[in-house]
């Protein structure tokens, strides 16, 4: 059996083809990791027979080709058995983030009762905790683990089970990204679209059957769902696999995974690097050896030069050399991947002039000393059959250098958002707008600012609406009296979350109340962290008609008062 | 170091560092991870923090939110090992 590459694409015609599944010996499928416990591994004998079991008892409650089967569960083998499952039944699994002890579960499950209604899902699948609220709320049945899966000696019949194979123009998944705006909109993926660009990204990746990859990333998140669970599995190469709950409380856990299972392949948002490198105490990553890192993979959130050398300097004595570090821009209407750099190489930095940049849109080349100068880091030429252009504000393609919107154009595209007629992806030529700004030089695409008004926390998308509706409800807070914008935070390497809101009270302990109000109830709706709460008197906020304008001005007084000690 | 010494750190490094709030009223039995001002990375910092600065290890299994949620939960966990 090959590997999945443009040479062999034509081989091809579904997800079902997946090596693991075809090529069901011995070898590990999945290495599943956690602290304090022992590793569990599953060979791709034993996957066949777990996906199998979970079509034929999904089958059983009634699912069916073309259903949709959103699986709000926590990361573990029984969601992953469940989603390959139902792929092999035909029908359309969508991985979602569960409930967790920060959410507010009343907000949560109205998210999941939406979600479910609007784009009428046949089932959702959770925990056995979750299920009985979770049914009360939504249009669907809701199955936790015992309503739908038999133990393994109690089911009869596997194998009498019909498989239809699917077609490959066909709906194969969805994705779902975060927040209020991101529920509405599922990423209907097809078959042909998902092998497209995995025979692409081998091919830029030079992926071979010595690969290993690593990965703490959340399954609903298009870099953990593609490049970290569909990938391996589908090119029949091991995944050694974290909860990312885990991951971020216990950073060094995946340093010993590179280390002990010889890892080749390991992608990362960029905070990930400054969390690595400050957050992995010198004992718990002596001795480890990263050398077999064929590529760390920087991707999903604003490439900083300065994660990437934190992170050489702090494992250097783990053998991290700067030709392991690879960027990629990705968006899951792409699938996955729009460019990656190359392998074995490090990433282009292009030295530009930061006021040339904001005065003409222009990326001046400019020498690393001189005045505004500013490193930007590449994110590598486009891959094969993904085509990117610049465009300018009145839709004219723009030359090398100039500051425009990314479009992009490929054969594996999104084929819509699901049930949302009212939502067109693509252009009359079929460019998908990513509202990502930025430009090209000798072919390679750097980012430099997106024109949608997003935060991007710890790999996270965020909407400053999302958030602004949610802290308009705490007491104490009036509707359109509060901002929230995101900080750039060099120490981080990602974005933080700032909150500005003008409130009455002057009583110190009721302004505690409010004040932790405002991060718990972020916390419980989102799931995100506020890292700044300045409470401000009335007047302070300057108005404007536009949301974004609001925010950014009060983001510019914010940062001058704060630098100056006034907040 | 005494236990007031090893407190007074805590709460400064909190409050400059993860709530980055020099001004807020924390106190000592307040919930840090459960009402929302630090979030599970801040968990991996404290481990650092209480190596640095009071040569203590916080083993994994022990860092987690509800071993570490209180000021008094964390000055309780490297009192135990402070030599």
């Amino acid at each position: 059996m090959p590997m999945l590459t443009l040479e062999t694409r034509p081989q091809w015609r579904t997800l079902l083809d997946s090596a693991t599944l075809l090529v069901p010996d011995e070898r590990p499928a999945i290495i599943y990791l956690e602290t304090d416990k022992a590793p569990v591994t599953v060979t791709r004998s034993q996957f066949m027979g777990e996906v199998i079991r979970c079509a034929a008892a999904l089958q059983t409650v009634g699912i069916g080709a073309r259903d949709l089967v959103i699986i709000a569960h926590i990361q573990n083998l029984e969601s992953i058995y469940g989603f390959w499952g139902a792929l092999w039944l035909g029908a359309v699994p969508s991985m979602f983030p569960t409930l967790t002890e920060k959410l507010d579960p009343d907000h949560y499950m109205q998210s999941m009762a939406e979600l479910t209604r609007r784009s009428e899902a046949k089932a959702v699948l959770t925990t056995d905790t979750f299920a009985p609220e979770l049914a009360k709320r939504c249009a669907c049945p809701v199955y936790g683990t015992s309503d739908w899966l038999p133990d393994r000696d109690e089911q009869s019949e596997t194998t009498n089970m019909m498989l239809r194979r699917p077609k490959p123009g066909e709906i194969a998944f969805l994705q779902h990204s975060s927040g209020t705006t991101g529920l509405q909109k599922g990423v209907a993926l097809s078959h042909q679209a998902v092998l497209n660009q995995l025979a692409s990204y081998a091919s830029a990746l030079e992926l071979s059957e010595k690969d290993v990859i690593v990965s703490w990333l959340p399954l609903y998140h298009d870099m953990g769902l593609i490049a970290g669970f569909i990938q391996p599995i589908l090119q029949g190469i091991p995944l050694v696999l974290m909860s990312p709950f885990d991951w971020v409380q216990h950073p060094a856990l995946l340093l010993r995974a590179i280390h002990e299972y010889r890892a080749t392949l390991c992608w990362l948002p960029n905070f990930a690097y400054n969390h690595l490198a400050r957050r992995v105490r010198v004992r718990d990553s002596e001795g480890l050896d990263l050398s077999s890192v064929r590529a760390f993979i920087n991707c999903s959130e604003p490439v900083r030069q300065g994660s990437h050398q934190l992170f050489l300097e702090r494992f250097a004595a783990n053998s991290v050399t700067a030709n392991q570090l690879a960027v990629s821009y990705a968006m899951a209407e792409n699938t996955f991947a729009v460019t990656q750099s190359l392998v074995g190489e490090i990433a282009n930095t292009d030295m530009i002039d930061l006021e040339a940049l904001q005065r003409d849109l222009r990326a001046a080349s400019v020498a690393a000393d001189a005045p505004h100068a500013a490193p930007q880091v590449s994110c590598g030429k486009p891959i094969a059959n993904t085509m990117v252009k610049i465009i300018g504000d009145q839709g004219e393609v723009l030359p090398e250098r100039s500051v425009g919107e990314v479009l992009v154009k490929s054969d594996c595209m999104l084929t819509g958002y699901y049930h949302r007629p009212d939502l067109q992806p693509f252009d009359a030529e079929g460019w998908y707008k990513t509202g990502d700004r930025g430009y090209i030089a000798d072919g390679e695409i750097y980012i430099v600012g997106r024109s949608k008004d997003l935060i991007i926390t710890a790999g996270k998308n965020i909407y400053s609406q999302d958030i602004e509706a949610i802290i308009y409800e705490v007491e104490g807070i009036h509707p359109g009296r509060a901002v929230v914008f995101g900080v750039p935070d060099e120490r981080e390497g990602t974005e933080l979350i700032a909150i500005v809101a003008e409130v009455d009270v002057t009583d110190e302990a009721d302004r505690k109340v409010i004040y932790q109000a405002l991060r718990q109830q972020v916390v419980r709706a989102a799931e995100v962290s506020v890292s700044f709460v300045s409470l401000v008197e009335r007047g302070w906020l300057i108005k404007t008609s536009s949301g974004k304008t609001a925010r950014t001005t009060n983001r510019e007084k914010w940062l001058v008062e704060r630098a100056d000690g006034r907040l | 170091m005494t236990e007031t010494e090893v407190r007074e750190k805590l709460r400064q490094f909190i409050l400059t560092d993860l709530i980055k709030d020099l001004k807020y009223a924390l106190t000592d039995d307040e919930g840090i991870v459960s009402g929302g001002l630090i979030d599970s990375f801040s968990l991996a910092e404290i481990g650092v923090f209480a190596e640095q600065e009071f040569n203590v290890y916080i083993p994994d299994p022990d860092l987690t939110k509800a071993k570490m949620n209180t000021l008094n939960l964390m000055v309780a966990r490297v009192m135990r090992d402070l030599k």
